[in-house]
Parts: structure tokens; C-alpha cells; sequence
């Protein structure tokens, strides 16, 4: 039988050796697990518009997605309002050097919608067409949902989506994000019909309207429809800017 | 004491017909799903697809294996009254480490199994193996243990997600194999193999799992008489 000291010694230097070894851990991987993430989302943010991407997408290389940033995209920073902010004035709101890349857009989306500082990625294809990337984010099932949303320049077709989620359901929610054939449906559709703003809505049974919906996902309802809400309201918010480009 | 400091004397590491029925009697005759009907959580949640059952039944094995060799080293220094606890810092440390580790070299793994891999410190096998076996055995037969349980867990996960997959979404590891192809508006995939069939959207859904492990477990239980209940 052990005494009352000799478990709490225990407890203690087990707990202390346990923790040591996980912070080690943690500290030792951080720059790796840093550059990981940076470029997932860089992967995500491309994968909007992956058949405009000479070679196998899945198969990009991290410093080739680095690359491709470097060379082909401009990042753009506007608001609501459609306001486009100058780098200085972000590095100013703490945005390290000033780039879209470096939003941390779950901390934006808690902001209330006017104050939102909202990416957009211009992509120039390698035989001059322009695509435009928009980010929105919103709610799935779970927990966040976010997607990037190619325009070509039109600035009413979409080129490509690609869409992420924070803990939806394997093989349920989360096919939003693995099903690429579900999500090869939004190529194509428009999110205006003429001057009129309609987004894209996901529909559960099958799609009706072929120009402005797509079909649901069996056993992700509200996923499904919190995909129609994220596109309806992030698109609407950048309707102002999208006109400053028209214009 | 006795008894136990006669085990130790023979400090040999063997590969006999003890260590097979280590090895082989999780799998089969004390599976710990369909005959101690341990773990059943996990397996309604994961296997929904064979890639996501797969990746979970690698991690699980890797996690038993280890914690019950870890805890096997120190069994006769931890104090009996916290014991819990302490398998349960271990198997929490281990779980923390599998994601560590994927987070920085396998990240596209990571991102598709995040919410399961911390669901592995929930696994009663994992737990209930530490008390059982490893407390009382040493690291060598207790990692062996562990592995046992590990592939016996593993393997009924992967049947499972084969008929789910296959009834659900005519799917073989992510292949559409049987049923129309066109499900959504553009594919650029053909199918040509039962066309008609519509895939059958409750097998993708968690109760299907509880269906298709019940009917497992007969089917275990009439093929195996060793587990016909004679009470």
C-alpha cells in the first residue's frame, strides 16, 4: 500500500515528465506545423481555381503553391463597402506586412459585418485571363465553415469553389470539402442574373434552377444549407467592391 | 508475491503458443467489438468510409500497443489507488503525440482524422486492456496484447465501413464502383456496373452501423461455437 506523499510525489513527477515531453514536442514541431497550415490554406485558396493550374493539382508541391502565390496572385484587401485598404494602412491594424495572406479571418468574422476586412485573391492565368477569389465564411453542422469562390471576369460566373469546415462529419458534412464531384457543380453557375444578385443555392432533392442552384448532399442537410447562407451573405458583401471593378 | 516472481525468472523473449493466443484470441474468439462489445462508439462514428476506418484502426493499434507496454514498465510503481489516472495520462500523452506528429509530416491526414484521433482517449478498449492486462503482465506479452486488440478492433472497423461504404455510396476505399455514376450534375467518371441501383442513403447514416455490427456479431456467434452461451 503506498502512503499519501509517495502518490502525490508520484503524480507530480509523472505529471511534470508528461508535460515536458508533450511542450518539447509542441515547440520542436511549431514552425513546422506554421508553414503547414500557411500553405493549406494557400492550397485552398488555388484549388478555387485548379483547373486553371497548368499540371495535377493534388499532386502541387508545397514551393510550387508558394510560387504560384508569388508569382500570379495580387492580394487585395477591402471591406463592406467596397473600400480597398493600402498596405500601410494594414500593417497599421497589426496585419503582418500588410498581405490578405495574413488576415486571421476567423478573428474577422467575429467582428460585426461593416468592420470585416475581407481578402480578395486576383489570379492572372498564364494566358492573361483574370479570375477574382472571394472568402466567405459561416456555419455548418458543427462548428466554422469557409470556402474561396472563383469569378471569372465577368464577375458573375463562378471558375471554381473550394470549401473547408472546422469538425463536420466525415463522409457526411465533410464531403462538402472531399466530394470533388459535388463540388465541380458550382462551375458554371452565375450568381447574378443580370443585374440581380441571387448567389448559388445547394437544394436538398436535386437542383431545380440550373443557372443559380446545385444538388444537396445525402445525410448533410444543414451543412448543405449553411453552404447557401455563407455564399448569399459573403458574396452580397462584396458586391460593392465587385462594382468598383465593373465601373 | 510468489507466484509473480516466478514469471519473472524467465525473462526470455519468446514467439510461442502463448504469445500466439495473445496475438489471435482478440481477433477471433475475444474480439473486442463483436464479443466484449467494447469500443462501439468509435466504430459507429469512423466507419462511414474505409480511407477514415483504415487511418483510425492504424492509430488505434499504435496507441494500444504502446500504452500497454508503457504501463506494463511501470506497473509495479503505480500507486493502486490513482491508477486510473495515470493510464489515463498515458493513453492522453500518446493520443497527443500521434497528432503532433501528423500535424507536422502527414497534414492532409491530419486535417480528415482531427476530431477522431482525440476520440481514441475514449476508447474503452484501449483502457480497459491497460487494467486487464498490462497491470498484471509484462511489456513484452502486453505490447503483444495490444497489438491483438489493436488489428482485432481494426479489422471489424474495416468490414464495417466496407458494407457502409458499398450500400451507401456504391463506394469501394473512395472508387465508385456499382450504382448510376451521374449523382451529381457534372462527373466525368462512368459506371457500369448495376446503374439502376440507388445508393441507400440510411447506411450512410449512424444507425446503419448499429445494423450492420448486430448482425456481425450473429454471424460471429453462429460460426464460432466456442462463444455459444450455455447459461
Amino acid at each position: 500500500m503506498h502512503s499519501t506523499t509517495s502518490i502525490i510525489r508520484f503524480v507530480l513527477i509523472m505529471t511534470s515528465i508528461v508535460a515536458l515531453i508533450l511542450a518539447a514536442l509542441q515547440n520542436g514541431l511549431k514552425s513546422k506545423h506554421d508553414q503547414n497550415e500557411s500553405i493549406y490554406s494557400k492550397k485552398a485558396t488555388l484549388a478555387a481555381v485548379s483547373n486553371h493550374i497548368a499540371g495535377d493539382f493534388a499532386t502541387l508541391k508545397d514551393n510550387d503553391v508558394q510560387k504560384i502565390f508569388d508569382e500570379q496572385i495580387e492580394q487585395v484587401v477591402v471591406d463592406q463597402s467596397g473600400k480597398v485598404y493600402s498596405t500601410e494602412e494594414l500593417i497599421e491594424r497589426g496585419i503582418k506586412e500588410g498581405k490578405a495572406e495574413n488576415l486571421d479571418l476567423s478573428r474577422e468574422q467575429k467582428k460585426p459585418a461593416a468592420d470585416r476586412l475581407r481578402p480578395v485573391y486576383k489570379f492572372t492565368k498564364s494566358d492573361g485571363s483574370v479570375y477574382y477569389i472571394l472568402y466567405t465564411r459561416g456555419k455548418g453542422l458543427w462548428d466554422a465553415i469557409w470556402g474561396n469562390i472563383a469569378l471569372e471576369s465577368d464577375l458573375s460566373t463562378i471558375a471554381g469553389v473550394s470549401f473547408d469546415h472546422k469538425g463536420e462529419t466525415p463522409g457526411l458534412g465533410a464531403e462538402i470539402k472531399d466530394n470533388k464531384s459535388w463540388v465541380r457543380q458550382f462551375i458554371g453557375k452565375k450568381i447574378y442574373d443580370g443585374d440581380k444578385f441571387m448567389s448559388v443555392t445547394v437544394r436538398k432533392g436535386g437542383a431545380k434552377d440550373p443557372v443559380h442552384e446545385v444538388d444537396g448532399i445525402s445525410g448533410a442537410t444543414i451543412t448543405a444549407d449553411g453552404v447557401s447562407d455563407m455564399l448569399e451573405s459573403g458574396l452580397k458583401a462584396y458586391e460593392p467592391y465587385l462594382k468598383t471593378i465593373k465601373s | 508475491m510468489a507466484d509473480t516472481a516466478v514469471v519473472e525468472k524467465k525473462r526470455t523473449i519468446s514467439f510461442g503458443k502463448k504469445e500466439r493466443k495473445l496475438l489471435t484470441d482478440p481477433i477471433n474468439d475475444d474480439n473486442p467489438i463483436t464479443v466484449q462489445v467494447l469500443g462501439i462508439c468509435s466504430a459507429l462514428a469512423v466507419t462511414t468510409g474505409m480511407k477514415n476506418a483504415l487511418v483510425m484502426a492504424i492509430a488505434v493499434i499504435f496507441v494500444c500497443i504502446f500504452s500497454n507496454a508503457i504501463t506494463s514498465m511501470f506497473r509495479k510503481s503505480i500507486p493502486k489507488q490513482v491508477r486510473m489516472i495515470v493510464q489515463l495520462i498515458i493513453i492522453a500523452s500518446l493520443v497527443t503525440i500521434v497528432e503532433l506528429v501528423l500535424k507536422a509530416y502527414a497534414f492532409e491526414s491530419y486535417k480528415q482524422l482531427s476530431v477522431f484521433i482525440g476520440l481514441i482517449i475514449t476508447n474503452c478498449i484501449v483502457m480497459g486492456r491497460l487494467e486487464a492486462f498490462a497491470m498484471a503482465n509484462r511489456p513484452y506479452e502486453s505490447a503483444l496484447d495490444g497489438l491483438g486488440n489493436g488489428i482485432g478492433y481494426g479489422i471489424i472497423l474495416i468490414i464495417v465501413a466496407f458494407f457502409r461504404e458499398f450500400f451507401g455510396k456504391g463506394e469501394i476505399y473512395g472508387a465508385k464502383i456499382i450504382g448510376a455514376s451521374a449523382e451529381y450534375a457534372i462527373n466525368t467518371t462512368e459506371s457500369t456496373l448495376f446503374g439502376w441501383y440507388q445508393s441507400n442513403n440510411l447506411m450512410v447514416l449512424f444507425p446503419s452501423a448499429m445494423f450492420v455490427i448486430a448482425i456481425l456479431i450473429w454471424a460471429h456467434r453462429a460460426w464460432n461455437p466456442k462463444l455459444v452461451d450455455v447459461s
